[in-house]
């Protein structure tokens, strides 16, 4: 199987992965919801970061736990774990997102039956020294607690090369965007969706080495290929689940070609400094990189970034894609539309629950949009 | 107010609290002076309900909560109509509502006082939710103020000495901030008495709410609802401190002529989460046709809830930590033990949870809440799905069905 493939068979049945993880390996799985989870911190300890994306089933068990007006990722991933799909995690780690996962730690924690977990409650504002220095210590209690719960000692060192090997993911993740939005017809919108997936469940260690692999395919393949006459769309929004979303706007004539997403880029900017404390390079990562909008950097850099990007990647228009009910990505879609309006990018406003809106009425709308850019 | 020349019932007005009418008067001054800053001089700032206002009275800025003015949105019933305004602007329906009709009101200049006066600057405090972080940056961007957050993290299990640190650390950063933008220093003499009042007032507000327990109770939840005003705007002035001796002494007094605010009271129920400012007089009188009133809250008593947290001696600091611990920024099993102590002073039959729609901390959660109250506590427990100001999320006769069905297992 060829490492595209092989990635690809990863994301399309990540529970099954994790399965097979658990049977033949003795390394734990821990769970979690948000970019802001310290995964250095976990490869360190030798277990697995394992990223929830909610489910595609109906939602049954978590209706006894959560109202209707929460968000499906949320309801989603409860629903997993109530129902017995997660039972190969040994435990979650919840860092401080907004209000929805705050409480959904409660419940978790009190209903799942997990023999671990973890409360990484990170500041929300980024932007002082006492923010930097609170961000320091709780991501060094997570690491005390880590220790504890896994009952093994994460030394210096063990830090050192678990930063390294991330460092070396997000460096090659970001070599495969850039390589897709140069030679889009190379590699599809939905093989970038599966990268990404898989990356965030697969064993880093071995994440690390196929990444490689693949972007020397990938450098070896170069752009031969004849550039594509589809317009250059870029997602912006929460995490994206929905990899037939990719084929669908190609379908109409666009193509996905950057993202602003949680589970795209925003995972993987950034670098820790890989000299001095390791925590605090952690930290440092997380101080520096774009925010999430659950937190808060100052007033205007999310619509700075996403402006600044439109102009790199040469984008033609702006699709928000976002999980009907989230408060932190509603907030700031006037103010991120009001920017692309001022820059004259045309943007489509996608709010989604649990599936895709019906496949016809998507296309046509995809279709209405992309024939609208230049 | 009903002249009482024109035949009203005696009986009725005997259990009107008769300090409504100062309450009225502190509100309307209050509002005047606020929306005449400009002409005084007086920085405004927009503060959350759950910030620490007292830095903002020590140094003579007049604080303004939107909260307090989404709560009169409700109440008014002009709910619907201003977060339709905020929808129009691309604001999703499922965000908070206070946020927005008050966005609404920031641009059509409408709603029940013509709009809030402009702020100088913005304090928020996310220790009620993540919600008024987004929204703050909103003001602050359409408005163009600095904003200063006050981020006081989350209590799953501890609050660990690098929060308090944390939290510590930014009531001087708060202070300095306020420095900045008042161009003068702050007079540490005056905030320790700013913080005594503070303290006074909360202590009051207690007494105040603690008058339910007594049977018959001589307010209800409704009455707190509205009572509750001043403690969140005022508190920390002389002003605040005096009206709740007044309130509380005519709590003693009704307690002592046995006045009770629900004519049969029967039935004693706490009530959860925020009011339905839209409806309260109707609930009120939907609960009370069953003899049944709601002696307790859970949302009026947050901030009396933290006293336990601060000492006097040193006010600002404990302030930062008491903050944090307020009753919606704490575990579901931090949480279920306050409700526990309430159940058990008040002397309660019945939990009535609002599954508030606009308010996420408060209401996820609620069912496990509910679970725990009913298999630990043994008592019955009501879920009324609603929203604190969008009146589209309150469907009546439902409503109206879920309580009858609910008044019928208590009466049982
Ligand atoms: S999608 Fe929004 S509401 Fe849901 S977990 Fe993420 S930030 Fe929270
Ligand atoms: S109602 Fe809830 S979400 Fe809205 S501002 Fe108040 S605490 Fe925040």
């Amino acid at each position: 199987m060829d490492t595209l493939e092989n990635l690809r068979a990863v994301a399309q049945d990540p529970y099954g992965y994790a399965r097979n993880i658990q049977a033949t390996e003795s390394k734990p799985i821990l769970g979690y919801f948000c970019s802001y989870t310290p995964e250095e911190i976990i490869t360190a300890a030798g277990a697995i970061p394992f990223r929830l994306f909610g489910t595609r089933e109906d939602i049954s068990r978590a209706d006894a736990h959560l109202q209707s007006y929460c968000c499906s990722l949320v309801r989603g991933g409860l629903e997993d774990a109530l129902t017995g799909r997660l039972n190969f995690l040994k435990g979650a780690v919840f860092p401080h997102t907004c209000d929805s996962i705050q409480r959904l730690s409660d419940i978790w924690r009190l209903n799942a039956g997990m023999a671990l977990h973890f409360d990484a409650v990170l500041p929300v504002k980024l932007t002082t020294e006492s923010a930097r220095n609170y961000m320091i210590a709780v991501l060094n209690d997570f690491r005390s607690e880590l220790e504890q719960g896994l009952g093994v000692t994460i030394s210096d060192e063990a830090l050192y090369k678990a930063n390294h090997t991330c460092n070396r993911i997000r460096e090659l993740l970001g070599h495969i965007y850039a390589f897709r939005s140069q030679n889009p017809s190379q590699l599809k919108g939905s093989d970038i969706y599966y990268i990404m997936k898989a990356a965030m469940v697969m064993d880093r260690e071995v994440l690390v080495e196929q990444l490689a692999h693949l972007w020397a395919d990938l450098r070896e393949k170069g752009g031969e290929a004849p550039p594509t006459d589809r317009k250059r769309v870029l997602l912006s929004g929460g995490i994206c689940t929905l990899p037939d979303i990719y084929t669908l706007i190609e379908d109409a004539g666009g193509e996905v070609v950057w993202d602003d997403l949680c589970t795209g880029t925003r995972y993987f900017e950034g670098e820790v400094r890989e000299t001095g404390d390791p925590v605090e390079a952690i930290a440092e990562r997380y101080l520096s990189r774009m925010v999430c909008p659950a937190k808060h950097k100052g007033m205007s850099v999310r619509g700075e970034h996403l402006s600044r990007l439109v102009r790199e990647q040469q984008i033609g228009g702006v699709i928000f894609l976002f999980l009907k009910f989230c408060e932190p990505h509603g907030f700031d879609y006037p103010y991120l539309k009001a920017c692309m309006d001022r820059a004259g990018v045309p943007t489509l406003l996608l709010e989604v629950e649990e599936q895709l809106p019906a496949e016809g009425q998507l296309r046509t709308r995809f279709e209405t949009f992309i024939d609208m850019l230049e | 107010m009903s002249d009482p020349g024109q035949g009203a019932d005696p009986e009725k007005e005997r259990r009107k609290i008769k300090s409504v009418q100062k309450m009225k008067e502190i509100m309307t001054n209050y509002y005047i002076e606020a929306k005449g800053a400009a002409d005084t001089g007086k920085k405004v700032a927009w503060i959350t309900s759950g910030g620490p206002v007292e830095p903002l009275i020590a140094m003579d800025v007049i604080p303004v909560y939107p909260e307090n003015h989404g709560a009169m949105i409700g109440a008014s019933k002009m709910g619907v109509e201003l977060c339709e305004k905020a929808e129009e602007m691309g604001y999703p329906r499922e965000l908070c509502s206070y946020a927005r009709s008050d966005i609404g009101c920031s641009i059509t200049g409408g709603g029940p006082i013509g709009g809030l006066p402009e702020p100088d600057f913005l304090i928020c405090c996310n220790n009620i939710c993540g919600t008024v972080m987004k929204w703050y940056e909103v003001a602050s961007r359409y408005y163009d103020v600095p904003l200063f957050i006050l981020d006081t993290p989350f209590t799953h299990r501890e609050f660990p000495p690098a929060a308090k640190q944390y939290v510590i650390d930014q009531i001087y950063e708060y202070i300095e901030f306020l420095e900045r933008q008042c161009g003068r220093k702050m007079d540490y003499d005056r905030m320790q008495e700013v913080g005594r009042l503070s303290v006074e007032g909360l202590r009051l507000w207690q007494a105040v709410l603690d008058s339910g327990a007594h049977k018959p109770a001589p307010m209800t939840a409704f009455d707190a609802f509205f009572h509750l005003a001043l403690i969140v705007t005022l508190r920390g002035t002389q002003e605040a401190v005096d009206y709740y001796r007044q309130l509380r002494d005519e709590m003693q007094e009704r307690i002592e002529q046995g006045i009770g605010m629900v004519p049969n009271e029967k039935y004693r129920l706490l009530w959860d989460n925020l009011p339905v400012w839209y409806r309260t007089k109707w609930l009120s009188e939907k609960f009370a046709a069953h003899d049944a009133c709601l002696v307790g809250d859970t949302y009026t008593s947050a901030w009396s809830g933290v006293l336990p947290y601060i000492d006097e001696n040193n006010f600002l600091e404990s302030m930062s930590v008491a903050y944090s611990q307020v009753y919606i920024n704490v575990s579901l099993d931090i949480m279920i033990d306050t409700l526990r102590r309430m159940i058990d002073k008040y002397d309660v039959d019945g939990l009535v949870m609002h599954s508030n729609r606009s308010c996420k901390p408060y209401s996820l959660g609620q069912y496990d809440l509910q679970r725990m109250v009913m298999e630990e506590l043994k008592i019955p427990t009501l879920v009324l799905e609603a929203d604190m100001v969008d009146e589209r999320s309150f469907s009546e006769s439902q409503i109206e069905t879920r309580i009858d069905a609910f008044m019928e297992i208590l009466k049982s």
